[in-house]
């Protein structure tokens, strides 16, 4: 019951120096390192199929804190507000992720590298050899204008509404009141609704438009379960990594019990969104559509293929059904992490096949530029959770999230 | 010797129920059982109270219902009366996932339900195990065994200290009987 005599220490920051901010500056130069190698030694193709896969990764992950974030507002929800930082601190970043979404992509489209499919001399054009009756239909809506407006308005939207929730939570942060939180409320609903209706397209764009010919009404939602999971992944092993650290000692196992629901619960919606798309095309074996299944049980990537199903669904399911194990600090961060590489995995078998086919390659490039990403990421988050205190001392819910106890 | 089977500590809110708990262990008093019209949390953790093993039958009905849509769909569709769809092989396993997942949701909802009814003697033909109406309306109950702690008067002023309104000697355990 309502017990308001706890002795935790709410002006504390998180110090971002030392060995962790070296670590992440190596890890960006190793980024940068593995990109000039791949475009030096001839691999521009496979050099942007990386660097897309990783951009769209972490702005999936700052855009799903977003959501995480007005989704709380929404639901009213107050169990996470003792960890909200760390949600906020990720969508501080969500603009330059944007950024470098947008650079990738058009820079890849403008040199040929990505989207070739659709974007190439003539496809258009019935007088022309190259000239594609599909792609042509679908010219409307995939040229290059269009999509690079497409692209710029929904992250600049998005980006807008983080800088609008942040905005809000730092003037409550230094007035107080009610006030701040209605009004996050208020947009978060409008903001949810933009999210929902944009996110597939984002994905049908990004993503799917490599692989122009093929459509799947899926493909929207599989993407977004498969942010929302990295996304609470990314969320839940930055409060274990912080609680290891001796920071958040208001967050205890109750609340990542809360986070370990919705990895398990969202780990099982991301593979019914992918069974519901394989199935379909399965079941209706046409072959417009089983195109995309047929690439992916080439030799190549078939043994991905399955690895991908039994790390992002066999393993959440069986390390996380039990109750134990959700509270488990260490289970939990060790599932946080195979999820995060299996999702990375999901990614690599959404894109690969689209673009360098049957050139896949796991090596240089791919690593280093996951670690280069990964080292972005750390930075840009730690150093927007290190400006400020690690709780929002005036949130209203705020008691209500160290009382919280399932 | 008294017939006296059960004392019970009427409270008529859930901090002073809670603080009656606290008083009655530390005077060593067994509590049989609290009976709340509502949810309280950290209940269970105080009465020591062992974690509910729903979870496990639940699986249990869960993984029949998995076991009998896979033998069932095999049966039809692969021994009994194979047929050619859409140029599949028999043992479609695809197109056999969505069957055994609604059969695995179906028993073990179903399943669920029954567990309730039986755990809770709340059957059909069988009358509720109730030992104070008022426990399902407006009051926090604890119940403690008459027979095993005998000071029945030490008990009787712990829990009027505590805050309780009202406090019963019950010679009978239910109010109602099968």
């Amino acid at each position: 019951m309502g017990n308001h005599n706890h002795t935790h220490n709410f002006t504390e920051q998180f110090e971002f120096s030392g060995k962790l901010k070296t670590w992440t500056l190596i890890a960006m130069v190793v980024g940068i390192l593995a990109i000039a190698f791949g475009l030096l030694t001839g691999q521009q193709e496979r050099t942007y199929a990386n660097l897309l896969l990783m951009a769209y990764y972490f702005t999936c992950v700052c855009a799903a804190a977003l959501f995480f974030i007005a989704l709380q507002y929404v639901a009213q929800a107050g169990w996470a507000i003792g960890l909200i930082r760390i949600p906020q601190a990720m969508s501080r970043v969500l603009p330059i992720a944007a950024l470098v979404l947008v650079i990738v992509s058009a820079s890849g489209l403008l040199t040929h590298n990505l989207y070739h499919h659709w974007n190439a001399e003539g496809l258009s054009d019935p007088a022309s050899p190259h000239y594609d009756k599909i792609i042509a239909g679908k010219s409307g809506f995939l040229n290059v204008p269009f999509f690079l407006a497409r692209l710029v308005i929904f992250l600049g939207v998005y980006s807008y509404f983080a800088s609008l929730f942040a905005k809000y939570a730092e003037r409550e942060e230094m007035e107080g009141g009610l006030v701040f939180y209605d009004k996050s409320f208020k947009w978060s609903s409008l903001f949810l609704v933009i999210f929902g209706f944009t996110t597939p397209i984002w994905a049908f764009d990004t993503i799917m438009s490599l692989e122009a010919h093929w459509f799947s009404t899926m493909f929207g939602w599989y993407n977004f379960a498969a942010m929302w999971v990295s996304g609470i992944c990314t969320i839940t092993l930055i409060v274990i990594l912080m609680k290891k650290a001796g920071y958040l000692s208001w967050v205890n196992e109750n609340h990542l019990h809360d986070l370990g629901k919705f990895i398990f619960a969202f780990s099982i919606f991301w593979t019914y969104v992918w069974f519901s798309q394989f199935l379909l095309i399965y079941y209706a074996n046409m072959p417009e559509e089983t195109v995309y299944f047929y690439k992916r049980w080439e030799p190549e990537y078939l043994p991905w293929f399955w690895l991908n199903i039994i790390i992002n669904f066999v393993a959440p399911l069986l390390i996380l059904m039990a109750r134990d194990s959700k509270r488990q600090m260490n289970r939990l961060m060790v599932v946080c992490i195979i999820l995060l590489c299996g999702h990375w995995l999901d990614y690599y078998m959404m894109i690969m096949p689209g673009t360098v086919e049957s050139h896949r390659g796991f090596g240089i490039i791919e690593i280093g530029v996951a670690v280069g990403f990964v080292g972005l990421f750390t930075y840009l988050t730690l150093n927007q959770l290190s400006k400020r205190s690690l709780v929002s001392k005036n949130h209203p819910f705020l008691e209500e999230s160290i009382n919280h106890q399932i | 010797m008294s017939n006296i089977k059960y004392i019970l500590g009427h409270f008529e809110d859930p901090d002073d129920l809670m603080h009656g708990i606290d008083k009655l262990q530390e005077n060593n008093v067994d509590i049989y059982d609290v009976y709340t019209p509502m949810p309280i949390h950290g209940i269970e953790d105080k009465l020591g109270i062992k974690r509910s093993r729903l979870g496990k039958v639940a699986f249990g009905f869960g993984m029949t219902g998995t076991i009998t849509a896979i033998s069932m769909i095999t049966y039809m569709l692969v021994i009994d009366w194979p047929m050619n769809i859409g140029g599949k092989p028999h043992f479609a396993f695809p197109d056999f996932i969505p069957i055994m997942f609604e059969l695995t949701v179906l028993f073990a909802a179903f399943g669920m339900v029954g567990t309730y009814f039986f755990a809770n003697h709340l059957a059909p033909g069988r009358a509720p195990r109730v030992m104070d109406l008022r426990a399902t309306n407006d009051r926090f109950v604890i119940a403690i065994d008459a027979k095993t702690n005998t000071a029945h008067d030490q008990i009787d002023n712990i829990l009027k200290e505590a805050g309780a309104v009202e406090v019963k000697h019950n010679e009978r355990k239910y109010v109602s009987y099968e």
